[in-house]
């Protein structure tokens, strides 16, 4: 199982601003090993977000996207003591999902 | 009560289509990954491959990132539009082997505005794509300069 995603989930207005750091290695494909073979490609596929157990943002990832990836995005109409859910699935089918509550 | 074979069969898509919305199919969401749009190899290829139109440039969209990133390995970007019904945002690194990084469907509860670290393999051109509602797709660009093995160039 993955490492916990840290989450944090602040009031900025009328809106939420969300960050989420996941652990996770992002491996594109494209490296060698030092015997020279390819190291297979291991990445979070998808991403969602729930407010509430609503759902409010759908990503899709590629490769490209860092190791250990960080995500910022701001959910409209939150407010303190929401609960804001984020699951990521990656291309082996591994998934984790982590909760934080809108301080 | 009867309920015939076409009934059944309906039914069980509407089924079928809700759980795959809740994110409780795994396989149903993996099918959903748009895998032509992130093989493609060049910033046309991929917004073709996403379902978008010719793209123009626009002023009203962002993108946000450094000039000179130190480490190609993360680099920090971010895209945001204060345009009404973008439906999703993108952000491609031209000279990426993956051109397309991260596709963000965008809901009425979310505001068109997404931050994420990207790896770029050397200099080159990021850019921040929106698909609008109505079908045009808008973008804006910047080159991000990568300086490797820190020789500050």
């Amino acid at each position: 199982m993955a490492d916990p995603m840290r989450i944090r989930a602040q009031m900025a207005g009328d809106k939420a601003n969300v960050r989420v750091l996941m652990s996770h290695e992002m491996e594109t494909g494209q490296r060698r090993d030092s015997a020279g073979k390819t190291i297979p490609a291991w990445f979070i596929q998808e991403v969602t977000a729930l407010h509430n157990g609503k759902q409010v943002m759908r990503a899709e990832w590629g490769t490209p996207v860092s190791k250990n990836p960080f995500l910022q995005f701001f959910v409209k109409g939150a407010k303190a003591g929401d609960k804001i859910a984020v699951t990521w699935v990656d291309n082996k089918g591994e998934k984790r999902t982590d909760e934080a509550t809108v301080s | 009560m009867k309920t015939n074979r076409r009934e059944m069969l309906a039914q069980s898509a509407t089924v079928m289509g809700l759980l795959a919305t809740a994110g409780l199919l795994p396989q149903a969401a993996h099918a959903a990954w748009t895998k032509a749009a992130f093989e493609a190899k060049s910033v046309a290829d991929a917004i073709k491959a996403l379902g978008g139109n010719p793209s123009t440039e626009s002023k009203d969209i962002t993108l946000t990132g450094p000039d000179i990133a130190e480490n190609g390995a993360v680099v920090p970007v971010g895209c945001s539009t204060n345009l009404p019904g973008v439906k999703r945002m993108a952000i491609l690194v031209e000279k990426n082997p993956s051109v397309l990084a991260a596709v963000f469907d965008v809901s009425d509860a979310v505001d068109a505005n997404f931050s994420t670290r990207v790896k770029m393999g050397q200099s080159s051109n990021v850019y921040a794509v929106a698909m609008m509602g109505d079908g045009r797709v808008l973008f804006s660009g910047k080159e991000i300069k990568v300086t490797l093995g820190g020789c500050g160039g």
